[in-house]
């Protein structure tokens, strides 16, 4: 059974529809990666896994149960973390009150989970004491995933994860979603940065005007000619 | 000598009761502000509320204080603060949870508060009528005179402005150590910060809301009480209180309790220096200043009755010079 399923999924913002019918599957092990120009509502696929917004038809299955708008306060209880685009820590709050809030539901996990989330990502234990607004572009993006982390999920969605950072920072962050999904955590992300993307995902999906254009193997979809000239620059 | 022990009791003393009062005040409107993101003009209501709540207890139980030693309301005040924090918490059920479910505009929930404020005076006068009524019921204020060798003048503090300043501090601390130190103090301040995410965490935020009313209730009972008990209880209290604990809360930053804190010692300390008769300090210089240069008998910057446009003066300082508050503010 799969982990994430979803089929036929509509849906938009106050009956405006972005989404026209997308198509996803990952299993448990797998990192799943969503490509596709500005504005394909790539962003607005994460937001209907998570609840963020109505799905109007068509199903989303998480191992086999259909989760189509239920809260993401429930979806957090199932296992699922969500780590937004934007806005997605609290910059008023210590790196570790961060994490602590991702574990809000599970308050006896937080300090086995902490320290292997300070493992994963090394610098936050040097910098658990300070706020976590005053940290670099790079660093905030650890805390964002660390706290997403801290619930254990099974299932994880990120969105662009390495977008605005130095390559040596884009580096390490695909590096560590590597290590998050070798340790048993699927993965769906949404990246700009699709070469890079695309060659360490298991399934690429490539989005346009809220539709599949492209569903293979990650390895597939680079090798293709119509996906590089269409959808990787060439 | 006197004239120090005078600036002690009449800016130092009266400074710090004010402050305090302010603060306790300044804090509510921030926390309010941080969680649900509206000027709660109710707010100066609610301390008058708890004043009343206590004085209808005081009367109901006049010499309950004498068991212990300490002025009746005092007793009363947990159970005061109590009611008017559970009295905080309907009013929200009531009056602005069904507008927040509709996703109204911070401004129509800011008017609802203006309304909330309008019912609970017209309520409050209803019961305690018009005039001023003495927290002492059947007691006497005991007023502690400190008597320092060779000076003639004592320094004057009253047993509620001792128990004010215990409750100030007791009640800070209480509130640092719960926003830094518990599970639901930093899930109120993560709300604060970012409320997408808080809910994406499982946070859930009724509960903090009404953590939020219960805190900022009580704090209101218990400024508003004190303040009571050192002058008198008058349905109109909120008047002079209003302004006064938004200057502090938008002076020290909205959305920041320590900010709020020190925004309420100014405005206090401020209208205090304002209103203090600087010729008393003055007098001892007299011989040394020419003959026609005559000290006047009153020196004060304001007069007492225009204490109020202090605070205003200081809001509209900060906000040209600072726009922010003094402290940066929006977060908790
Ligand atoms: N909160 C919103 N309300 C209304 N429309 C939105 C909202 N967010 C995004 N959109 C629109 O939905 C479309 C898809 O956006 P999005 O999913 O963010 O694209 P992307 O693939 O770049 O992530 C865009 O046309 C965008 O304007
Ligand atoms: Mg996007």
């Amino acid at each position: 059974m799969p982990l994430l399923e979803a089929s036929d999924v509509h849906g938009g913002y106050g009956g405006m529809n972005i989404l026209n019918g997308v198509n996803m599957t990952i299993e448990a092990d797998e990192i799943g990666v969503i490509v596709g120009p500005n504005g394909a509502g790539k962003s607005t696929m994460l937001k209907a896994i998570f609840g963020l917004l109505t799905v109007t038809a068509g199903e989303i299955r998480l191992r086999g149960e259909l989760i189509n708008n239920l809260s993401p306060h429930r979806l957090v209880e199932m296992g699922m973390g969500f780590v937004p685009q934007e806005r997605n820590i609290f910059p008023g709050l210590t790196v570790e009150e961060n994490l602590d809030m991702g574990a809000f539901l599970k308050p006896a996990t937080a300090p086995r989970m902490k320290a292997q989330i300070y493992d994963i990502f090394p610098p936050l234990r040097d910098k658990r004491r300070q706020p976590a607004g005053e940290l670099s572009g790079g660093q905030r993006q650890m805390v964002a995933m660390g706290r997403a982390m801290m619930n254990e999920p099974g299932m994880l969605l990120l969105d662009e994860p390495t977008a605005g950072l130095s390559p040596r920072y884009m580096n390490e962050i695909f590096e560590r979603i590597r290590a998050i999904n070798a340790a048993g955590v699927g993965i769906l992300m949404v990246e700009q940065n699709a070469r890079q993307a695309l060659g360490i995902a298991h399934r690429g999906f490539v989005l346009a005007a809220g539709q599949n254009r492209f569903t293979d193997s990650g390895e597939a979809l680079l090798n293709d000619p119509r996906v590089a000239r269409s959808f990787l620059g060439g | 000598m006197n004239e120090l022990i005078f600036f002690f009791n009449y800016v130092v003393v009266a400074g710090s009761v004010t402050g305090s009062i302010y603060a306790i005040g300044a804090i509510g409107v921030t926390l309010i502000y941080s969680i649900l993101r509206f000027a709660h003009f109710a707010h100066a209501d609610m301390m008058t509320l708890g004043a009343f709540i206590a004085l209808l207890l005081t009367m109901a139980f006049p010499h309950a204080g004498d068991v212990v030693g300490l002025p009746t309301a005092i007793v009363m005040l947990p159970l005061s603060m109590a009611l008017t924090s559970l009295a905080a918490v309907g009013i929200d059920r009531v009056c602005y949870q069904p507008l927040r479910a509709q996703g109204v505009r911070p401004i129509v929930m800011v008017i609802a508060s203006l309304g909330v404020a309008l019912m609970l005076q017209g309520a409050i006068r209803l019961f305690a009528g018009t005039g001023a009524q003495s927290l002492y019921v059947e007691a006497r204020k005991a007023i502690f005179r400190i008597e320092l060798p060779g000076v003639a003048r004592p320094i004057v503090v009253t047993e509620p402005q001792l128990i004010l300043f215990v409750l100030t501090v007791v009640a800070v601390v209480g509130l640092q150590l719960f926003l830094t130190r518990t599970r639901m103090g930093k899930a109120m301040r993560a709300m604060s910060d970012n409320p997408d995410l808080a809910r994406a965490c499982g946070i859930n935020t009724r509960v903090i809301i009404t953590l939020t009313w219960l805190i900022a209730g009580s704090l209101a009972a218990m400024a508003g009480t004190l303040l009571s008990l050192d002058v008198a209880f008058k349905p109109d209290l909120s008047f002079f209180l209003l302004l006064p604990i938004f200057a502090a809360a938008i002076v020290g930053g909205v959305g920041n309790p320590w900010g709020a804190i020190a925004g309420g010692f100014l405005v206090g300390f401020a209208e205090t220096l304002a209103v203090f008769n600087w010729a008393v300090l003055l007098r001892p210089l007299q011989a040394m200043l020419p003959a026609w240069l005559e000290l006047p008998n009153n020196l004060a910057l304001v007069g007492t009755e225009y204490k109020i446009v202090v605070p205003f003066f200081i809001l509209i300082a900060v906000l040209v010079w600072r726009p922010t508050g003094l402290f940066k503010g929006k977060v908790i």
